[in-house]
């Protein structure tokens, strides 16, 4: 510990502090622009310098470690004359175009320049003009406004993980810009326009469409992962202009994925629902809520009555709130049925039959900081999970060593030091090869339901992810979206369980939702041999209740999965969105609330569950989901449907106070397994793109302009190509069992041999169905 | 005091850059020396300590003091810079030190290698002088090939290799963090300091980075030991020091003299004024340091301490000699907008200071100069100096001051009359090239 004297106020800080830190402790605000507690030091700005006894200059309090028995002064006559002077060298060249600049009220050297500017200026010559950058769809640019303060440069370096960002050219010269004409492409590019304290970075959707002051500014949680990242949800007159992220160094810290900040346009599209509508042969009719309710019950009522409780079921968005899944289980078992499910994406539900709980992450998010190793199966981390990533991230920079079994080898941006790269076939082969390498290694036996999987021989990738897991201090090992949708899943984890238990590792799931654990605590499975999704997608029932699915975008079975939902005799739809898929498919739709316009809970990945309440009125006519459900099940006179308020119904689901919440396990003991089933023929590696996930993101139309948002394509490796015969470019015919699609071919060398990658939850691809699945490509 | 040449020694052949030439005359003695005795490195810095050796890129920071800075038991890599980003307006000894005698530099780097544990060095040499670049390549190639460079140096367990490394002829890239980054291959800007160079420097290893004279004074130092190099120089100024004179003299050039020599004969040396006209100021360290009038400079003694009690400071021996034909407004302009060019844009004073103050001398210079401009020329560069990672700050600053608090006259005549105290045909004939009008 250091002794320190700011501003004649005694304090003891940690070695290795800087005067900014102590300053920070006392509470005393230095200025400052360039300083930012992420990022590394620049000290560029100048703006923080002070006065310290002894020194014969006035030093920056940012970058100017705290010796012991320093005296510093903060506000005296010599600091603040330094600070004035900065200020008045950052303003010669700022145009001052407050009035009509985007940050105006929001703006770091306007606020500093009430307190250290003067109201005119000495400089008197013409100022600098810079020309603006095009960073894509999401950041706009002012860089004549650009203080050269190198936020946004450190953030995409330091945070993001690419160096996209960079001051080019000398002296007044310098001008912030991306490399050569290229854009911002990074999946948390929104934060530079947080970190810019100038109006140089702009949100290029919320361009002149509010100012800060007129802005109530409402806590949310994102709906978008399973991260559960704090939101500030920005509203004016009860449309959300803007989402910024609530510092939660827990969750999100201060950053937001672009997902998360940007996916609010799609709750302001042009196809909301906003008032009931009801089928009548094949148009629609608006109608009033009493009418479409009464339809709704009624009708259900007779279709269930004459067809069997067990030709009715419920599929829930994994991204329903915990009160709306709860209600909509307990609608569905009321009416006598146990078939209801919101893991419409899943494939291979043998795990249900041994579950002991929820899957989970198995560990709180803020303690990645402390693991130093981590094995992450059959994931697209980062554009999956953006945030999660981005703690990796920083982890991988303390010493985390990451290893990767799955198909593709995106650049996660971090440095992974070992990886298999299996077809989805032979994931299972390639984890039991690994866990067959711990278990040598450390002489101890595999369960006996396991060994029939072990192979004879292990390729070297499998035992270098062994010896990497085993040579850790705090390890943990991660099972990402794309192993749970896996043919295989149940296996899979299984597998990752053995292996964790015999390296000591931490053992969890990531989950693909922001309610992938609340769902199982709400009970929105089936829990007495009822039909799961799949089941329910793969052939017709009667009746469906959906809520907020749009079935060929938010299942596995794609265009199958409407078809089924399709082939019903009388279907429910509580949907926030109007599209023709849906009203192709519906009796009744009732428009419910998106996350903004509700309370509601999410259960994130590590068992934290949040609650939330509405951000803003309802749209037109629309109802809370929650509401609606109690509403119907009063209608269809079903017993415990007498909530008064959302905070009741999550009462009966969970403790909200207990982190992590109770219920949760990963363990699958007892699971039978099945072994690799070969394949022959090109297999497909199908990803849900990162602005694909839900029926929000969909319907943001920046995001969709992002490069991230780009059409499927079929991406192969060279190898892969030149022995189909194909060449990059070609137009193709992707066919499966189930239908066919038309793509471009790609090379993308990141694609493990004999596999293409092929995007779902899009349109174009919807036809393919399966998310794994052979395929056969050929030239058109 | 007088002229002696001790790195420029005996360099009348035509190919005095060979490594024969080189040994010759006595070069790689000193290195022969050490490593046949196996010197112990703490006696190498002794010695160059004794020799009272300052740095002669500009700050004058004791050589021997530098190198026991270097953690010289701290495991992994350490490294060794030389400074031959020679970019500073009227400097231009490195250059003749490496075309002539590029040796000397080699060995000195060997000796400071082999003292500090370095286990390789870079030589960063200024971008617009290529073609020495290319010769020190050659002499690097004559080292390693009769084995005083590589593996194994002459055979002993000491190893040190040594590269060049070509700069793109940004003035920065002479600040020594700066010249750090640019070899790590970053755009060359200072790094904040602390932590210095030798506790984090290049790849964040200890490093240490010495001038290209300074390197090619050590062989010297331990061949003929410290005392020696003291005396010819004195206290606290060992040595002899290289000039790179040029300006209004009949015969601008590289002058090595002894430390402590009066300027009056240095000027002889040079052949006098040109044209026997008389003396008006002379920057006597390069064009960042403060200019000095003719009667104190006749009075200067060229050492360290003679140079700073004049107001100015020695900086890396480049003398600019300006005679009374000069305008000293124009004088100013032309500095003032090299260092507007080259500030390198990190911090705010620099960035956005340099460019004002050569606005103003602009606006001044061509008649538009207002009453309370030279008040803002104070304020300004008071606001700059001492606010900014690096010297730079200063260094485009201290011309000003100077300028105005000498010559403030002349600035005034031009803001009043809007036109020159110095005639332009006056100019024109001192420089005999062509002046433009400045009105």
């Amino acid at each position: 510990m250091l002794e320190i004297e700011i501003d004649g106020k005694q304090l003891q800080v940690a070695d290795g502090s800087t005067v900014m830190d102590a300053a920070n402790q006392v509470g005393a605000y230095i200025p400052h622009f360039c300083y930012h507690k992420k990022l590394s030091i620049a000290a560029n700005c100048r703006m923080c310098l002070v006065q310290v006894e002894k020194a014969p200059k006035p030093l920056p309090a940012c970058a100017t470690p705290v010796t012991n028995g320093m005296k510093v002064w903060t506000k005296s006559e010599a600091a603040v004359k330094a600070q004035k002077g900065v200020m008045e060298f950052l303003l010669i060249n700022h145009p001052l175009d407050c009035p009509i600049c985007d940050q105006g009220g929001e703006c770091q050297l306007q606020d500093l320049a009430v307190g250290y500017g003067e109201s005119k200026s000495r400089y008197q010559e013409e100022k600098r003009v810079v020309f603006n950058k095009n960073l894509g769809p999401l950041v706009a640019t002012d860089m004549t406004r650009c203080i050269h303060c190198t936020r946004c440069v450190r953030f995409t370096q330091e945070i993001a993980g690419l160096m996209e960002l960079g001051q080019a050219f000398r002296g007044e010269h310098s001008e912030i810009m991306p490399f050569v004409e290229k854009t911002v492409d990074s999946e948390l590019s929104g934060n530079i326009i947080d970190l810019c304290p100038v109006g140089a970075l702009t949100s290029k959707p919320f361009r002149f469409a509010a100012r800060t002051w007129e802005l109530a500014r409402r806590k949310s949680v994102s709906p978008h992962d399973s991260l559960g990242s704090n939101l500030i949800v920005q509203v004016k007159h009860d449309v959300v202009k803007r989402v910024l992220p609530l510092e939660n160094e827990a969750i999100n810290e201060c950053w937001l994925s672009d997902r998360d900040r940007f996916s609010y346009e799609g709750l302001n599209c042009a196809s909301r629902l906003t008032k009931p509508m009801i089928r009548q042969g094949d148009s629609w009719q608006e109608t009033d809520w009493q009418t479409a309710l009464e339809f709704a019950a009624t009708r259900l009522k007779a279709v269930v009555a004459a067809a069997g409780a067990e030709e009715f079921g419920a599929l829930l968005a994994s991204n329903a709130t915990v009160e709306e899944l709860y209600l909509a289980q307990k609608l569905v078992r009321g009416l006598g049925s146990d078939n209801v499910d919101f893991r419409l994406r899943q494939t291979d539900f043998s795990a249900d039959a041994v579950s002991q709980g929820a899957p989970w992450l198995g560990m709180p998010v803020a303690e990645i900081a402390d693991l130093n190793r981590l094995l992450v199966i059959g994931s697209f981390f980062r554009k999956d999970h953006p945030l999660l990533a981005q703690r990796v991230r920083q982890a991988a920079k303390r010493g985390l060593k990451v290893a990767s079994i799955h198909p593709t080898a995106d650049d996660w941006l971090l440095p992974v030091s070992a990886r298999m790269q299996p077809k989805p076939s032979e994931m299972v082969a390639a984890l039991a090869a690994v866990l067959k390498a711990v278990a040598d290694a450390e002489s101890k036996s595999v369960d006996a339901a396991l060994t029939v999987l072990l192979p004879a021989d292990m390729p070297a990738e499998a035992k270098a992810i062994a010896d990497m897991l085993l040579s850790g201090r705090q390890s943990a090992i991660w099972l990402g979206n794309f192993a749970m949708q896996h043919a295989q899943a149940a296996t899979l984890r299984r597998l990752a369980q053995e292996i964790a238990s015999i390296t000591g590792s931490s053992f969890g799931v990531i989950g693909d939702a922001a309610n992938s654990v609340g769902g199982y605590l709400a009970g929105a499975v089936p829990a007495t041999g009822g039909k799961n999704a799949a089941a329910m997608l793969s052939e017709s029932l009667k009746s469906y209740v959906l809520l907020n699915v749009e079935p060929s975008l938010d299942s596995a079975a794609g265009e199958r999965a409407r078809a089924a939902v399709a082939g019903a005799d009388f279907v429910v739809n509580l949907t926030a969105f109007n599209s023709p898929e849906l009203r192709a498919i519906s009796h009744v739709m009732l428009p419910v609330s998106p996350f903004t316009e509700t309370s509601g809970t999410f259960v994130s990945c590590e068992g934290r569950a949040q609650s939330f309440v509405a951000v803003a009125k309802p749209q037109g006519d629309t109802r809370p989901a929650w509401k609606v459900l109690r509403v119907m099940g009063n209608l269809l006179s079903l017993d415990g449907f007498d909530y008064n308020d959302s905070e009741a119904v999550r009462a009966d689901v969970l403790d909200i106070t207990a982190f992590p919440v109770a219920n949760l396990s990963n363990t699958l003991d007892g699971l039978t397994v099945s072994g690799s089933a070969a394949s022959a023929g090109i297999e497909r590696v199908a990803d849900v793109p990162i602005y694909a996930t839900d029926s929000i993101v969909r319907r943001a139309p920046a995001l969709q302009r992002a490069r991230d948002g780009a059409a499927p394509a079929a991406y192969l490796s060279a190898a892969t190509m030149t022995s189909l015969g194909l060449n990059a470019g070609d137009a193709v015919e992707a066919k499966t069992e189930q239908g066919s699609a038309r793509l471009v071919a790609k090379a993308d060398d990141t694609v493990a041999d004999g596999c293409v990658r092929i995007a779902s939850a899009h349109e174009t691809t919807a036809a393919l169905g399966g998310l794994s699945a052979v395929v056969t490509l050929e030239r058109v | 005091m007088s002229a002696r040449n001790l790195i420029l020694a005996d360099l009348d052949g035509d190919r005095t850059w060979r490594l024969q030439d080189y040994l010759a005359r006595g070069g790689y003695a000193a290195l022969k020396k050490i490593i046949a005795e196996s010197t112990p490195p703490a006696d190498i810095i002794a010695e160059v300590k004794a020799s009272v050796l300052r740095g002669r890129g500009g700050a004058g920071f004791p050589t021997g003091l530098k190198w026991s800075f270097m953690p010289r038991s701290f495991p992994g890599a350490k490294y060794l810079a030389c400074n031959s980003d020679e970019g500073e307006p009227g400097t231009f000894k490195d250059r003749d030190i490496l075309r002539y005698n590029p040796h000397s530099v080699i060995e000195g780097m060997i000796i400071a290698a082999y003292a500090m544990g370095c286990e390789r060095g870079y030589n960063y040499i200024h971008g617009e002088i290529f073609e020495v670049y290319d010769r020190f390549e050659e002499a690097l190639a004559e080292a390693r090939a009769a084995g005083l460079l590589g593996d194994k140096i002459l055979g002993s367990d000491f190893s040190f290799d040594l590269f060049a490394h070509h700069g793109y002829g940004a003035y920065i890239c002479g600040e020594e963090t700066a010249l750090l980054e640019s070899i790590e291959g970053k755009k060359g800007q200072p790094r904040f300091k602390p932590p210095f160079p030798a506790s984090y420097g290049l790849y964040g290893k200890p490093t240490t980075i010495n001038n290209t004279e300074t390197f090619a004074s050590v062989p010297f130092i331990l061949r003929d030991g410290g005392e020696t190099f003291l005396n010819y120089g004195k206290p606290n100024n060992g040595g002899t020091k290289l000039f790179s004179i040029s300006g209004h003299v009949n015969r601008p050039g590289n002058y090595e003299i002894e430390l402590g020599t009066p300027f009056s004969e240095l000027l002889e040396m040079a052949g006098g004024m040109r044209g026997g006209r008389k003396l008006k100021g002379v920057i006597p360290g390069g064009s960042s340091s403060p200019v000095v009038p003719a009667d104190i400079m006749m009075d200067c003694t060229m050492d360290y301490d003679s140079i700073s009690k004049a107001g100015s400071m020695l900086g890396s021996g480049a003398v600019i000699v300006m005679d009374e034909t000069t305008c000293m407004v124009r004088a100013l302009e032309r500095l003032s907008y090299f260092y507007f060019e080259e500030s390198c844009g990190q911090c705010t004073p620099c960035r956005e200071g340099t460019g004002w103050l050569y606005r103003v001398v602009h606006r001044i210079e061509h008649g538009l100069g207002r009453p309370d401009d030279l008040d803002l020329l104070n304020s300004v560069t008071t606001n700059i100096m001492g606010r900014t990672i690096c010297a730079l700050g200063d260094a485009a600053s201290m011309p000003v001051q100077s300028f105005v608090k000498h010559f403030g006259d002349e600035f005034a005549y031009h803001i009043e009359h809007k036109t020159c105290l110095v005639p332009d045909d006056v100019q024109r004939e001192g420089s005999k090239i062509y002046v433009g009008p400045s009105c």
